[in-house]
């Protein structure tokens, strides 16, 4: 019997490997069974979510891909520009060596976007890390962010937003996840991954291939990081640089004569690459690694196939244009081989120095196996979802504001989105920060999109499929406040061991909660990733489904931000703003988590009134009603009051009925946006609002530089803006 | 007028300065690929921003030896106009073109945002730039602590070379309007001749009132119409 060891260093259990034995009809040579441990990870195999994943809504009228089978998502948005988008996660190479992890994981996503001949007009971040006083965390987030600001500024594709959270339960496994969107314009055709037919030719380019990453698919990301490992030769070391004329190179080439398809080296470097193509074409490759161009000589056959090495692409052409492609990359400096062809066989042939050393059948390398989940609820979670109601008798409402304002998952991220360049290009009309998601206009007319990512973890710590939707319906308000209409989303799935029965119960939920959000606001989910194995302390990390959205504005002039712009204008909710009282609004609230110190209780989202509520924004923002909209998030209404007034450096003067003064202050559970307009427009505002079934109501006017809520909240916005910005006291 | 935007590998704000060209009548713009030489038709030559070269050695280090740039000397030896924008700026300062050099930001952290500044007139590029106007522009770079010994400043200013300086929106040169430890605050500076400028800021990025600012126009203008 085989090596348990070695098993485990490739992440495959004993009965894969029988299993692996039994298809094949004998036991596996060691560079099958490296094979075998890379397309059957639980990165590239999606072992333990395929048959979930399979659930989620993936159509429209606007997808033209095939969820699963490009490298990402296309919608199309009109006057033939087509959109592509996807979102990765890069969690445990950032865990081990910060910088290079973090740098690496947007030059993953960003070739994903690219090899469908789409140019990358904008990449996003969402990250978690553990608290700050711990130092290790402090260092992972400023390894991450110098990452992603090296290699991303370097491209010159503008890093246009993003969202961080700080909790205790990504200690030492940060998650950072990267979205980009590209956009192809009317002339260019959407690239597969594909050869067309049996002759095809399969170039690989760029970096040489070295011994950097092996086992970066199946021993890290497959697995829960180990206390005290050293797994630094997973990581793999980006080249900004090359990445960039790989980009321009190969953007020219998807459009010349000749070009069939493109593919990205990522994970598994080229044994998916290659075998992912040969599976998705019907066909079999015969590969040639003499014809790989190498970093060191005397590399082994199985490194070489499961090289992580970054900015590498696969090129497949029609083989009468073989030497024009080859001549086309030598002369931009860059190395270009080819190292297949394609065939009727199959089978994946591997040929080295002469001998073919691996015949094996695509459609066994390619069968992983798809497990079924428990969703037995376990019964820590019903524990936490029991309400432990407030036992503080702190009175002073100007404090707790002050606080949760001065907390990192609230304050500003200028610190960190100002090392992004994020106007590159000339597309960023709202700057991070300016409102809930970013606006890119495209140049052509008058379109433009807005994007987001965003979720709440705390809230899916609780209840997952609540969570999970919540995170839908917060990423697509967060783009309706700007004034666009949600056209579809990408999902990041970050979670914890799936062998465990608690987190396959948070996975079953999770993926639940994010198809119930999406069938109600009908929008597809056209492209994602999942990140398992996420722990912390021998703990599962709270759920984290990382929603990308992104919408589309016919008029840009017509777009909002979040600021309150003028002193006199009206401010109103729109929303569940008819106060419910109901102390489970703080439920996993920011407010919860520091002046109770515990989560419990059930966070509620009601997904009809909110998809109303978008509706109706929507309408509101296209006949110009309204000079700023702000969603109702982390610290609730009073946050979302104080930060409108930081970013105008305005005051306001508010009055909410209601006794339980918390959670109205503070409690985040509700579908609600504060927007604001000139007097005279807020007749018109609320008739809206009326006519989809939408509750708004009049809560007060913006004044000159004092907040002012009830005789609670009386605070100057001089010193708000201090302490949103500088932290001070 | 003939504007000639040089392009080496890893240059990425090439196609932002055509689009702010764009906007101007009688302008035509030509992309010249590093291993090319320039046209004879070109009048005026842009070196956009980027990582030429990756910045690996120092930023601009490598991109002097290109072979472009041959001509990109000649044609500061007839006179012509030569604008050195973030990464270009850093190239010329390492070509010899322009004096001092420009270094790691003091804080060591990469800076995109907007900033103020005031200018010094020039003959080839503030002759539309109001009196006293204060310039808003972004800027975006990791190495743009400009740096030059005291002789150097001292020529600088004596000659009127130093063309831009960040300053408070109300026109205040001091510590807190400077993003990233410049000597003197200094933004851009002229060569002696006056037909070259190099600026950290971006002026590309403020030509339209839907990216925030349009005061780089103003730059762009000045030098097609002192042609």
């Amino acid at each position: 019997m085989i090596d348990k060891k070695l098993l485990k260093e490739i992440a495959l259990s004993e009965s894969e490997y029988l299993n692996i034995c039994e298809l094949l009809n004998r036991e596996p040579s060691s560079l099958e069974l490296g094979l075998f441990g890379a397309l059957w990870s639980e990165h590239c195999g999606y072992k333990h979510t395929k048959l979930l994943l399979k659930e989620l809504p993936n159509e429209s009228a606007r997808v033209l891909s095939e969820m699963g089978k490009e490298n990402a998502g296309v919608l199309d948005i009109g006057n033939g520009m087509k959109i592509v988008m996807k979102v990765e996660s890069h969690n445990h190479p950032s865990a081990i060596e910060p910088k290079e992890g973090a740098a690496t994981g947007v030059g993953g996503i960003v070739r994903d976007i690219f090899a469908m001949g789409a140019y990358p007009i904008a990449i996003l971040n969402s990250l978690r890390f553990g608290p700050q006083d711990i130092p290790r965390n402090k260092y992972l987030l400023n390894g991450v962010v110098e990452g992603i600001s090296t290699y991303g500024n370097c491209l010159g594709i503008p890093d246009v937003g993003g969202e961080i959270e700080f909790e205790e339960c990504y200690t030492t496994n940060p998650l950072v996840n990267a979205m980009c969107v590209g956009i192809i314009d009317d002339k260019s055709p959407i690239l597969n991954a594909r050869a067309d037919k049996a002759g095809d030719l399969a170039i690989l380019v760029g970096a040489d291939t070295g011994r950097d990453g092996i086992h970066g698919a199946s021993g890290l990301a497959s697995q829960s990081l180990e206390e005290g490992s050293d797994s630094r030769s997973a990581v793999q070391v980006g080249n900004p640089f090359l990445e960039k004329v790989l980009l321009e190179s190969c953007l020219i080439s998807a459009k010349m004569e000749g070009i069939i398809g493109m593919q990205d080296l990522g994970a598994a470097g080229l044994t998916s690459s290659v075998i992912e193509v040969a599976e998705k074409s019907d066909l079999g490759i015969e590969l040639n690694l003499d014809k790989v161009h190498l970093k060191e000589n005397a590399m082994t056959p199985y490194e070489i196939m499961l090289s992580e090495s970054q900015e590498r692409m696969l090129i497949i052409i029609d083989s009468k244009n073989e030497q024009k492609f080859l001549k086309f990359f030598n002369d931009r400096d860059l190395k270009a081989n080819t190292i297949g062809k394609f065939n009727r066989s199959k089978n994946v042939k591997i040929k080295y120095k002469g001998d073919e050393i691996l015949n094996t059948p695509v459609k066994i390398l390619t069968n992983a196996p798809a497990y079924e989940l428990s969703d037995k609820k376990p019964k820590w979670i019903s524990e936490v979802q029991k309400y432990i109601p407030s036992k503080n008798n702190i009175s002073d409402m100007n404090k707790i504001l002050e606080s949760l304002l001065k907390s990192p998952n609230i304050s500003s991220k200028k610190e960190i989105y100002s090392q992004f360049d994020h106007q590159v290009q000339l597309n960023t009309i709202v700057l991070p920060g300016e409102a809930d998601a970013a606006v890119l206009r495209l140049k052509k007319g008058n379109q433009a999109i807005s994007i987001s990512i965003d979720c709440d973890s705390k809230k899916c710590y609780l209840d997952p499929e609540v969570g999970a939707s919540m995170a839908v319906a917060e990423s697509c308000r967060n783009i309706v406040c700007t004034g666009a209409r949600p056209i579809g989303l990408t999902d990041g799935l970050n979670l914890g061991n799936p062998e465990k029965m608690d987190v396959q119960y948070q996975i079953t939920k999770t993926i639940e909660g994010l198809k119930k959000a999406c069938l109600e606001f009908g929008i597809p989910i056209i492209s994602g990733n999942v990140s398992l194995y996420n722990e912390s302390n021998q703990k599962p990390i709270f759920p984290t489904p990382i929603i990308g959205a992104i919408g589309h504005i016919d008029d840009y002039s017509k777009t909002v931000t979040a600021s309150f712009k003028s002193v006199g204008d009206k401010v109103i909710i729109i929303g569940e703003g008819q106060i419910n009282e109901d102390e489970n609004l703080l439920s996993g609230s920011e407010y919860q988590k520091i002046f109770e110190n515990q989560l419990s209780g059930s966070p509620h989202i009601d997904l009809n009134k909110e998809f109303n509520l978008q509706n109706s924004l929507i309408e509101i923002i296209d006949n110009k009603l309204i000079n700023s909209a702000h969603d109702v998030s982390t610290g609730g209404i009073s946050i979302a009051i104080a930060e409108s007034c930081i970013l105008g450096n305005v005051g306001s003067n508010i009055l909410l009925d209601g006794d339980n003064k918390k959670s109205i202050y503070f409690g985040e559970n509700r579908s609600a946006i504060i927007v604001s307009c000139h007097p005279r427009k807020s007749g018109e505002v609320i008739k809206i609002a009326n006519k989809h079934n939408v509750d708004s109501k009049e809560i007060g006017v913006v004044t000159k530089n004092e907040l002012i809520i009830n005789k609670d909240i009386r605070i100057k916005v001089e010193r708000l803006m201090s302490i949103f910005y500088n932290q001070s006291d | 007028m003939n504007i000639g935007i040089i392009v080496f590998p890893g240059t990425w704000s090439d196609r932002d300065c055509e689009f702010a060209l764009s906007s101007f009548k009688n302008v035509k713009t030509f992309f010249i690929w590093h291993k090319e030489s320039i046209p004879k038709n070109i009048d005026a030559v842009i070196l956009p921003g980027g990582f030429s070269y990756g910045d690996h050695l120092r930023a601009g280090a490598i991109a002097q030896f290109s072979l472009v740039m041959k001509d990109v000397f000649q044609l500061n030896q007839k006179g012509s106009p030569i604008i050195g924008i973030c990464n270009g700026f850093q190239i010329l300062c390492e070509a010899g073109i322009l004096p001092g050099a420009l270094i790691r930001n003091k804080n060591l952290k990469f800076n995109c945002s907007f900033v103020n500044l005031k200018y010094k007139k020039s003959k080839k590029f503030t002759s539309s730039i109001p009196k006293n106007k204060i310039l808003k522009i972004p800027i975006s770079h990791g190495e743009g602590n400009y740096q030059a010994d005291k002789n150097t400043l001292n020529m600088l200013k004596e000659n009127d070379q130093i063309a831009f300086q960040y300053c408070s929106e109300s026109g205040v040169i001091n510590d807190d309007a400077n993003p990233n430890g410049s000597v003197n605050n200094i933004a851009g500076i002229y060569n002696k001749n006056g037909n070259v400028l190099g600026m950290m800021p971006h002026p590309e990025r403020s030509c339209s009132i839907d990216l925030g600012s349009e005061d780089g126009n103003l730059i762009f203008k000045s030098m097609i119409k002192s042609f």
